[in-house]
C-alpha cells in the first residue's frame, strides 16, 4: 500500500489514486504525417523499466487532479513527485535492490 | 492442421525422457539402504557456443527446449537462467489450465496447449497431476448469461468443448457458493469447460526440464544473461555472469523480464509488467472439486490437492517488478472469496506472493521473430501464461528450427501492433485474462 | 507422557491461569477439565494427554511441541457448525466451556488409524515420489483418494460467522513483540515523545521475560514486564496491543496486523479477528526468537517437545508435560529448562549436551546435582505411540546409554524471527557463532532489536530495544515533550555467562528415514539427501520437491534445519544455500479477517435511484446494471419479465412510456475552449452546434474501438452537456479529464461529472407532448419551437429542470430533468399527468432493438470502429485530429472480414434468436462463425422477431441468406437493414 505525495491535497493511501501509466509520452500528429509504426510506438511501446519510472497518476478519490511521479518499480520507493507540465526531475538511479526469491 | 497436433509426431524414444519414473522404480530404490535415483538434470558448465540459446529456464524456455529437441531434432542448445529453474512465474502460478478463449485465433493456441498437457505426464515420464476437473464462470444476470451463451457458442464453433449451466448445475458442482437470499451477486448460472482444470506447476517445469536434459541440453541455472552482440542487425552472441556464449539464434522466454532483455538487445516492446499476486489457505479436506471464477469480483480460486485454496485476483494496477503482494488487492480477493463461499470465511490464510506478468494491451501474447535478426520472441502471455506452456514452446521450437511462424502462431506476431490487427480477447468478452 | 498440574506456588514466572475457574472441555470424544487462563494446549497436557493427532503423510503419532503459533503438532478441528475452526494450533486456542477439540487424520480414532498401515511402505513413498508414479492411466483416478488422504481439518458447509470492522491507524513508531526489547524500545520511543503502538502476538507482554527465571532491577523479570508494560499503558502517547500479530509488512510503513478479540470464556464461539491497516513512520522489530528442534532417530514421537515450550507451560500454566525428563540442549538456555523441571519437581534424568567442553551451564548444573552427559547426543528416542526412553551416545565413541523418561526436552539453537524484515526486503547475514540467519542489510524506517537480530542476551536485548527506540522517535521527527522526560535508566540485568551453541544438524548415529526435519509435512532428512541427489539443490526446488516448510506452520521450526542438511548434503556452506523467500502472513489469518463485516449489500454498496421508493411502490423487478438497482420490468400478476416487458414496450408505442433514464451520464462542459475539445473527443464535430440544439455523437478510444456514444448538447456557447452511457459516465468524465490534464494542457475547459446530481425520466411516445405539457414545465413544446434534437431549460414544480428532445426508441420522445433530490416527486408527478406506463430496462432495450439504435457494449465492443457501424462518412469528412482518429486508418481497419452491424430477420419461426447465437458458414468441421447475434427480442408491434448482429463484411450483405447457430440447433435467416420500425422516423414527431 503505497503512499503517495499527492501536490495539492499531501500524503494520501494509494486506494485513493488511480495510476496512468508511464509518463512523457509524446502523442505524435497531424495524423496523415504519422507512420503506422510511429503511432503503434506511441500506443504500446513502453520503457518499462525495472528501476526509476516517470509515471502519472491520478488522485481520483480525492482532488481528481493528475501529476507525476518517480517511482521505483522494485522498491516502490517514491523519489520525486512533480507537475504535469514539469520536465522529468534528475533521480538518481542507485537503489535498494530487493533479493530475487521464490513464491 | 493434422501435422500440428500434439500426438503427430513421435517422440524419440532413444534420446527422448527416460522411463524410470514408475512403481517399480520407486519399490527398487525404496529397497535400497540409499536410494540410488539419478539427478533429474545435470548442472553443465556452458559452452562457448550453441546452435539455439534460449534464455529463461522457465516453463516456455523449457518447453522450447524440449520441442526443439522432439521435433526438429536440435540438441544444440543452452536454456540460461538467471536464477532456478522453474522460479519465475512457472513457480507462482494459480496452475489452472483452460482453452475457453472466444477468438478462434487464440483458442487455437490454446487448446493446442491443453492437448499437449493431457498427455504430457505419460510423455515426460514425470506426473503432472493433471486434473480436468473443469472450470466454471458464473453468471449473475440474464445478460451475463447472454454473453456466457455468445462464448459458448464460439467455443463450440472452434472446436473447444463448453456448456452452460443453469443454477441447479452450478450447485450441484460447487454447492459451498453463496446461493443464499444475501449474496450481492446472485447466481443465475454459469459457463462450464470440462476440459480445463489445473496442474502441479513445478512439475511441468521439471518434466520438461528432465526430458530437454536427457536430449542432451544444457540447462545453465544461475547465469544471467547481462548483454547481447548484434553483428549487422543479427545476434552473434550473448554475454552472460558466466562469459560469452555465441548462438545463431537466441530466443527470450522471459516473461515479466521482457522489457529488461529486448533494452540489451536495442529495441522496446510493447508490453508492462505488473505484480500479480497469488494466495493458498491452510489445507483442509475437499471442498471444492473445480475451478472456479466469479468475474464481478475477478476473483477465482481451486483447491489442490493437498487441500489447500489456490487463490487468484485481478493485478495490482502499477506497474511492478516487486515479485510480492499488496493488502488492497489482498483484501479485496479475500472478501470476494467470502462474499462468494461464506463458509470459506473459516479457512486461514497461508501465503501470499506476487508474481511479474508481462501484460499485453489485447491481452494476447508475442509469438515471433523479434526487430532483431536470429532473436525470437515468447512473452507477453499477461496472466495466463501458465496454460499456454506447452503451446508456447512448440510453436517457439517451431520458429526456431523453420525460421517461418507456425500457422498457429502467425496472427500473434509483433506486426500486429502497427497494421492494428489486434486479438483482443479482454476487449470482447468478460473473460478474465 | 503424563503431564500433570503442579501444585499453587513452588515456580517462577508470570501465572496465567485462575485455579478457582474450571472449564469444561472436550477433545477426542472425551471430557476433562481445565482451568480459566489455560490454553487449549497446557489444558491437555494438564489432563495427561499426550497424542493430539497424526501426522499428514506417514500418519505417525503427534504430540504437542511447541507452546506458541509455531506449534508443527497440535492442530486440531475445533468447534461444530459456524462456531468451527479448521486446524486450530492448540496453542494459541485459549480455552472455553464447552469448547469442542477433535485430532485430525485420524480414522476411526487416534489411537487406530487405517492409513498408518502405510507407515512400513515409507520408504517407498520418500519426498517427491507421487511425481514418479499415478501417470497411468491418468492423474484423475488417483486424485481422489490422494485427495482425502491430504488436508487437515475439514471445514462445515456452515457459513462463517462475519469478520470485525477493520481498523485504520497511524503511528510515529510500531514496535512489533512486547518481549524485552520491544518493551525497552517502546518505552524509549515513547520517552521522546513518539506516538507508540507496541503489538504483541501473546495474550500479554513480557516474552520470555515472563517464562524465564531471571531478576530485573532486582524483581523477577516476569514482574518487572508487567510492571513497565502497566505503565506504558498508562502513558498517553503508548498503545499496547495484545494479541495482535503484525503479520505482513509492505510498502512505505503500511503493516497489516490481525487483532485476535477476547475471548468470552463462557461462550463456545471462537473469537473473531479483527483486520488492522496501520501506516508507520518508523518500525522496530523486537519479533524474538524461535527455538530449533534437534534432529535424531523418532524425534517426532509424542513427548518429544522444544526445551523453552517446556519452561512456558511450566511458567505460565503450572503445567509439567512429564515425570521424568531428559534434556537434550545444544544451548545454554536448555539449562534453564533442566532448572525449571527441577524446580517443579519433575526427575531430570539426565542432561545431554553434544558440546565437548563444559560451559559455565552444565559446571552450574552439575554443581547443582543435575546429570550432565556432555560431548553426548539422543541419537534415538524409544517408544510406540510416545516417548518412552532415549539412547545417548558419546560423540567420541564407546560411551552409550539407554535412559528410560516421558519427556525429551530438545533445545537446537535460535532462529531469529526475520520474517516481517525478509518481507519487507531485507537481507540476512549468516551468524556462524550462532548458528542462525539475522538482518543485515535493509530498507530504510526499519530496525531490528533483541533476540530478533540474533541480540540473544537479555542485557543486551534490552539495551539495544532502547536504542532503537530512541533512534526510531528522532527519525519519525518526534517532539521530545515539555519538560523534556529523562530516559528511565538501564536496568539492572543479573546475566550469566553463556556459551555459544552447538551447531548439529544431523545427529550422529541417527537412521535419516526415521528423523524428522519438518514434522508437519513429514519430512525427513532422508528427503533432504534424496533431493539433493535427484539435483534439487537449490532452496527453492528442496522446499518445492520435499514440501520442507509449507505446512501451515511454514517452517517456522524446520527451515534453518533443513538449510543446513542441504548445505552439507551438496557440498555447500549454509549462506551459500540461502534462504526461500518469506512471504506474509507470518501466521495464518482467518479469511472472515479480511472479509470482515463487509458482506452482502456492504460487499459493494448498490446504488438505488431517487425514485426507487416509487418503483419498488409501482412493483418493479429490479436488476444490478452497473451497480445501479433498476427496474428490468414492472411485472403484473403472474407476468414473467419478458412478458411485462412485451407489454410495457407497446404500451409506450400506442401512448406514452415512462422511464427512469436517472443513471444516464450527464457531463458538464464548460469554458471558452469547450467546442475544441469537444471536437477533439468526439470523433464527429460538436463545434457547430447551435446553442440549444442536441446531436448525436461518437467517442472512440485512442486505438481507434468506439468507447461511448450519446447526445451531446450545447447549453450555451461556452457550455455542453454530454450524455454518457448508463453506467459509463465515470469513466467518460474521467477520460475526457485525463485528456484535458495530460495532453492538452492549454485548453480552459472545466469536466463535471453531475450525473448523480440530476434525476433524469424519459417520456416517450406518441402522446409524450401532452404528457409533458401536464407537467407544466413552461416551455414552450410547439414542435417548431421545440424540434427533435434540442435542450430547453425551465422550472417544473418550483425547481430548475432541463429537458431534451431526443430519443432512443424512435417515438417523440422527451428526457426531463430536476435535482436528484426531486426525482420521486418528477415521477409521481409524470405518472399523474396522464395514462402512462411505467417501462423497465427490458421495455427499451426491445424499443431501441426495433429501431436498430446500437447499444454500445452490448452491439459493440473495443474493436468496434464507427465504420463497422456504417459511420464511416460522418467521421471521413471531419477536419482535424480527434481521439483514436490515426488509429483508424491502419491496415486492419480497412481490411475485409471485419463484423459489422447488420439486423436479422428469422425466416422460419416467431421465437427471437438467442442473443449470442452465432451466424456460421460452412459445414461440418470446417463450419466457422462469421458472427453473432448482439440484441434480438419479439417485437410486440412488428408481431415478430428482431435482432441486431455483429456479421462479417456485414454491410455489403444485406438481402443475404444465412445460418444461425445456438449450441448445435441452426435456423435460417436474412441479413436486413437495421432499422424494422419507421424507417422514415415519422413518429418521432408524435
Amino acid at each position: 500500500m503505497l503512499l503517495i505525495d499527492c501536490p495539492w491535497c499531501g500524503p494520501r493511501a494509494q486506494v485513493e489514486f488511480a495510476c496512468g501509466g508511464e509518463s512523457h509520452i509524446a502523442r505524435p500528429g497531424p495524423p496523415d504525417t504519422v507512420g503506422d509504426d510511429i503511432w503503434a510506438a506511441y500506443l504500446f511501446e513502453r520503457n518499462n523499466p525495472k528501476g526509476i519510472q516517470f509515471e502519472r497518476w491520478c488522485h481520483a478519490h480525492g482532488c481528481c487532479q493528475w501529476f507525476n511521479v518517480a517511482r521505483d518499480t522494485v522498491s516502490h520507493e517514491i523519489r520525486a513527485v512533480y507537475r504535469m507540465t514539469d520536465p522529468r526531475p534528475p533521480v538518481d538511479g542507485t537503489r535498494f535492490d530487493e533479493a530475487e526469491g521464490s513464491g | 492442421m493434422a501435422a500440428e497436433r500434439g500426438s503427430a509426431v513421435q517422440p524419440d524414444r532413444r534420446n527422448g525422457p527416460r522411463r524410470d519414473y514408475s512403481w517399480a522404480g520407486l519399490l527398487r530404490h525404496g529397497l535400497r539402504r540409499r536410494p540410488g535415483w539419478r539427478p533429474a538434470w545435470r548442472d553443465p558448465a556452458p559452452k562457448a557456443r550453441y546452435r539455439v540459446v534460449i534464455v529463461g529456464a522457465g516453463g516456455h524456455g523449457l518447453a522450447t527446449a524440449y520441442y526443439l529437441a522432439r521435433n526438429h531434432g536440435i540438441t544444440d542448445v543452452a536454456v540460461l537462467e538467471k536464477g532456478w529453474l522453474g522460479g519465475g512465474n512457472t513457480g507462482r502460478n494459480t496452475t489452472v489450465v483452460r482453452s475457453n478463449y472466444l477468438y478462434p485465433e487464440s483458442a487455437r493456441l490454446y487448446d493446442l496447449a491443453l492437448r499437449l498437457y493431457e498427455g504430457l505426464g505419460r510423455e515426460l515420464n514425470f506426473n503432472i497431476m493433471l486434473s480436468q476437473r473443469g472450470m466454471i464462470m458464473t453468471g449473475h444476470s440474464r445478460h451475463d448469461m447472454d454473453a456466457y451463451a455468445h462464448a459458448c457458442n464460439a467455443m463450440l464453433l472452434n472446436g473447444v468443448d463448453s456448456e452452460l449451466l443453469d443454477r441447479d448445475r452450478v450447485r450441484a458442482m460447487a454447492p459451498l457458493l453463496n446461493f443464499g437470499p444475501d449474496a450481492r451477486y446472485p447466481i443465475h448460472g454459469g459457463i462450464l469447460q470440462r476440459r480445463a482444470g489445473i496442474a502441479r506447476h513445478d512439475a511441468v517445469a521439471w518434466g520438461y526440464a528432465r526430458a530437454a536434459d536427457a536430449h542432451g541440453i544444457d540447462i545453465v541455472q544461475n547465469c544471467a544473461v547481462t548483454g547481447f552482440d548484434i553483428e549487422g542487425g543479427r545476434v552473434a552472441a550473448v554475454q552472460t555472469g558466466r562469459g560469452r556464449i555465441a548462438a545463431d539464434t537466441v530466443a527470450l522466454c522471459v516473461a515479466g523480464h521482457s522489457s529488461q532483455l529486448a533494452g540489451l538487445a536495442g529495441f522496446r516492446l510493447p508490453i508492462e509488467s505488473y505484480a500479480l499476486q497469488a494466495m493458498v489457505s491452510e489445507p483442509v479436506k475437499p471442498v471444492l472439486d473445480t475451478v472456479v471464477l466469479v468475474p464481478p469480483t475477478g476473483m477465482y480460486l481451486s483447491q489442490s490437492d493437498k487441500g489447500e485454496l489456490v487463490i487468484g485476483g485481478g493485478l495490482d494496477l502499477y506497474n511492478s517488478y516487486g515479485q510480492r503482494g499488496n493488502p488492497p488487492v489482498r483484501d479485496a480477493v479475500l472478501g470476494a472469496v467470502v462474499e462468494a463461499w461464506p463458509a470459506f470465511g473459516r479457512l486461514k490464510l497461508m501465503r501470499q506472493w506476487g508474481g511479474i506478468v508481462d501484460v499485453v494491451a489485447d491481452s494476447s501474447p508475442i509469438l515471433g521473430p523479434a526487430p532483431v535478426d536470429g532473436m525470437v520472441l515468447n512473452c507477453g502471455w499477461g496472466t495466463g501464461g501458465f496454460k499456454a506452456i506447452p503451446a508456447g514452446g512448440w510453436l517457439t521450437a517451431h520458429q526456431i528450427a523453420t525460421g517461418q511462424p507456425h500457422p498457429v502462431a502467425a496472427p500473434f506476431g509483433l506486426h500486429r501492433f502497427a497494421s492494428g490487427a489486434l486479438i483482443d480477447e479482454a476487449a470482447a468478452a468478460g473473460i478474465a485474462h | 507422557m503424563s503431564g500433570w498440574r503442579l501444585p499453587p506456588s513452588g515456580i517462577f514466572g508470570a501465572e496465567r491461569i485462575d485455579r478457582e475457574r474450571r472449564i469444561l472441555f472436550r477433545f477426542d470424544g472425551r471430557n476433562h477439565v481445565g482451568l480459566a487462563g489455560d490454553s487449549l494446549a497446557s489444558a491437555l497436557l494438564a489432563n495427561g494427554i499426550s497424542t493430539v493427532g497424526r501426522s499428514f503423510k506417514y500418519r505417525r503419532p503427534r504430540g504437542i511441541f511447541a507452546a506458541g503459533p509455531e506449534e508443527p503438532n497440535a492442530i486440531l478441528q475445533v468447534g461444530r457448525g459456524a462456531a468451527e475452526e479448521p486446524n486450530a494450533r492448540a496453542t494459541v486456542i485459549p480455552l472455553r466451556e464447552g469448547l469442542l477439540a477433535a485430532p485430525v487424520n485420524c480414522r476411526p480414532g487416534l489411537r487406530i488409524d487405517m492409513l498408518a498401515a502405510l507407515q512400513p511402505l515409507a520408504r517407498f513413498m520418500p519426498a517427491g515420489f507421487y511425481y514418479k508414479t499415478f501417470k497411468a492411466p491418468g492423474w484423475e483416478s488417483w486424485e481422489p483418494a490422494i485427495r482425502r488422504a491430504a488436508g487437515l481439518g475439514t471445514l462445515d458447509p456452515a457459513p462463517a460467522p462475519a469478520g470485525a470492522a477493520h481498523r485504520y491507524a497511524h503511528c510515529d513508531v510500531l514496535v512489533v513483540g512486547a518481549g524485552p526489547a520491544g518493551l525497552a524500545a517502546a518505552e524509549a520511543a515513547g520517552a521522546a515523545g513518539a506516538r507508540v503502538i507496541l503489538a504483541e502476538q501473546d495474550e500479554a507482554a513480557g516474552g520470555n521475560l515472563a517464562w524465564d527465571d531471571r531478576f530485573v532491577d532486582g524483581q523477577p523479570s516476569a514482574l518487572w514486564a508487567e510492571r513497565l508494560a502497566g505503565r506504558l499503558a498508562g502513558r498517553g502517547n503508548v498503545t499496547l496491543l495484545t494479541r495482535t500479530t503484525a503479520f505482513g509488512l509492505y510498502d512505505h510503513g503500511y503493516v497489516s496486523l490481525a487483532e485476535r478479540l477476547p475471548t468470552d470464556l463462557d461462550r463456545g464461539a471462537p473469537p473473531a479477528t479483527r483486520l488492522w491497516g496501520l501506516r508507520a513512520r518508523r518500525i522496530v522489530l523486537a519479533c524474538g526468537a524461535l527455538e530449533r528442534p534437534l534432529v535424531f532417530q523418532n524425534n517426532d514421537l509424542p513427548g518429544v517437545m522444544l526445551a523453552s515450550a517446556v519452561r512456558r507451560y511450566l511458567a505460565q500454566y503450572k503445567v509439567a508435560a512429564g515425570r521424568t525428563a531428559v534434556v537434550f540442549t545444544a544451548t545454554d538456555d536448555g539449562y534453564r529448562t533442566a532448572f525449571a523441571l527441577r524446580m517443579a519437581g519433575v526427575e531430570v534424568a539426565a542432561i545431554v549436551d553434544p558440546r565437548p567442553d563444559e560451559g559455565p551451564a552444565a559446571q552450574r548444573a552439575r554443581d547443582s546435582g543435575l546429570p550432565v552427559f556432555a560431548g553426548s547426543v539422543v541419537s534415538a528416542a524409544r517408544g510406540r505411540r510416545a516417548v518412552r526412553a532415549v539412547r545417548i551416545d558419546a560423540l567420541q565413541g564407546g560411551r552409550h546409554a539407554e535412559l528410560a523418561c516421558d519427556l525429551l526436552a530438545v533445545s537446537g539453537g535460535w532462529t531469529p524471527s526475520v520474517h516481517l524484515f525478509s518481507q519487507a526486503g531485507g537481507s540476512l547475514d549468516w551468524d556462524p557463532a550462532q548458528g542462525c540467519f539475522r538482518p543485515a542489510g535493509g530498507p530504510a524506517g526499519i530496525d531490528c532489536a533483541g533476540a530478533g537480530n540474533g541480540q540473544f542476551g537479555l542485557a543486551g536485548a534490552i539495551a539495544a530495544g532502547r536504542l532503537a527506540g530512541t533512534a526510531a522517535a528522532e527519525a519519525a521527527g518526534a517532539t521530545a515533550p515539555s519538560p523534556p522526560r529523562r530516559a528511565p535508566d538501564p536496568p539492572d540485568v543479573l546475566e550469566d555467562a553463556e556459551a555459544p551453541p552447538a551447531q548439529l544438524w544431523l545427529v550422529p548415529g541417527a537412521n535419516p528415514r526415521k528423523s524428522w526435519v519438518d514434522l508437519q509435512s513429514d519430512v525427513t532428512a532422508a528427503d533432504i539427501a534424496l533431493a539433493a541427489g535427484e539435483n534439487y539443490r537449490s532452496v527453492e526446488h528442496l522446499k518445492r520437491y520435499t514440501t520442507l516448510g509449507m505446512a501451515t506452520d511454514q517452517g517456522k521450526t524446520s527451515n534453518v534445519n533443513g538449510l543446513a542438511l542441504l548445505a552439507a548434503a551438496t557440498g555447500q556452506a549454509i549462506p551459500e544455500v540461502g534462504t526461500t523467500r518469506f512471504r506474509p502472513p507470518f501466521t495464518p489469518v482467518p479469511l472472515a479477517a479480511f472479509a470482515g463485516p463487509y458482506r452482502g449489500d456492504l460487499y459493494r454498496p448498490r446504488r438505488f435511484l431517487p425514485a426507487h421508493a416509487a418503483h419498488v411502490a409501482e412493483g418493479a423487478a429490479f436488476e444490478d446494471f452497473g451497480g445501479w438497482q433498476r427496474p428490468e420490468a414492472y411485472p403484473r400478476g403472474p407476468e414473467d419479465v419478458l412478458a411485462a416487458a412485451a407489454r410495457e414496450a407497446l404500451a409506450a408505442r400506442r401512448g406514452a412510456g415512462l422511464f427512469d433514464a436517472s443513471p444516464l451520464g450527464k457531463i458538464e462542459v464548460y469554458g471558452p475552449d469547450a467546442a475544441t475539445f469537444l471536437d477533439r473527443i468526439y470523433a464527429n464535430t460538436m463545434s457547430t452546434l447551435k446553442p440549444g440544439r442536441v446531436r448525436y455523437g461518437l467517442m472512440l478510444s485512442e486505438h481507434g474501438g468506439i468507447f461511448d456514444d450519446g447526445v451531446c448538447a450545447r447549453l450555451a456557447p461556452d457550455r455542453f452537456l454530454v450524455s454518457a452511457t448508463s453506467g459509463h459516465a465515470a469513466a467518460v468524465a474521467a477520460m475526457m479529464d485525463e485528456w484535458l490534464q495530460c495532453e492538452w494542457v492549454g485548453l480552459k475547459v472545466l469536466v463535471s461529472d453531475l450525473t448523480t446530481a440530476w434525476a433524469t425520466i424519459a417520456v416517450t411516445g406518441p402522446r409524450a407532448r401532452s404528457i409533458l405539457a401536464a407537467l407544466d414545465s413552461g416551455i414552450d413544446l410547439a414542435p417548431e419551437a421545440f424540434p427533435h434534437m434540442s435542450v430547453r431549460e425551465g422550472r417544473l414544480g418550483g425547481v430548475a429542470a432541463r429537458v431534451m428532445r431526443v430519443s432512443f426508441t424512435g417515438d417523440l420522445s422527451y428526457e426531463v430533468s430536476v435535482p436528484a433530490g426531486h426525482g420521486e416527486s418528477l415521477w409521481l408527478a409524470a405518472r399523474a399527468a396522464g395514462h402512462t406506463v411505467p417501462i423497465g430496462v427490458e421495455a427499451l432495450m426491445i424499443l431501441r432493438t426495433e429501431k436498430g439504435f446500437i447499444h454500445v457494449g452490448a452491439d459493440t465492443d473495443a474493436t468496434t470502429q464507427p465504420a463497422d457501424i456504417g459511420m464511416a462518412a460522418a467521421i471521413a469528412r471531419k477536419p482535424g485530429d480527434f481521439v483514436g482518429r490515426r488509429s483508424l486508418s491502419r491496415p486492419a481497419f480497412a481490411a475485409p472480414g471485419r463484423l459489422q452491424l447488420v439486423g436479422l430477420e428469422r425466416l422460419d419461426g416467431t421465437a427471437p434468436f438467442p442473443v449470442g447465437s452465432h451466424i456460421v458458414e460452412g459445414r461440418d468441421s470446417a463450419r466457422a462463425s462469421a458472427g453473432a447475434v448482439t440484441s434480438s427480442c419479439f417485437s410486440p408491434i412488428l408481431d415478430r422477431p428482431v435482432a441486431l448482429a455483429m456479421l462479417r463484411d456485414g454491410l455489403a450483405r444485406t438481402g443475404e441468406e444465412v445460418r444461425v447457430f445456438d449450441r448445435g440447433a441452426e435456423m435460417p435467416a436474412r441479413v436486413v437493414a437495421r432499422c424494422f420500425l419507421d424507417p422514415a422516423n415519422a413518429r418521432l414527431h408524435g
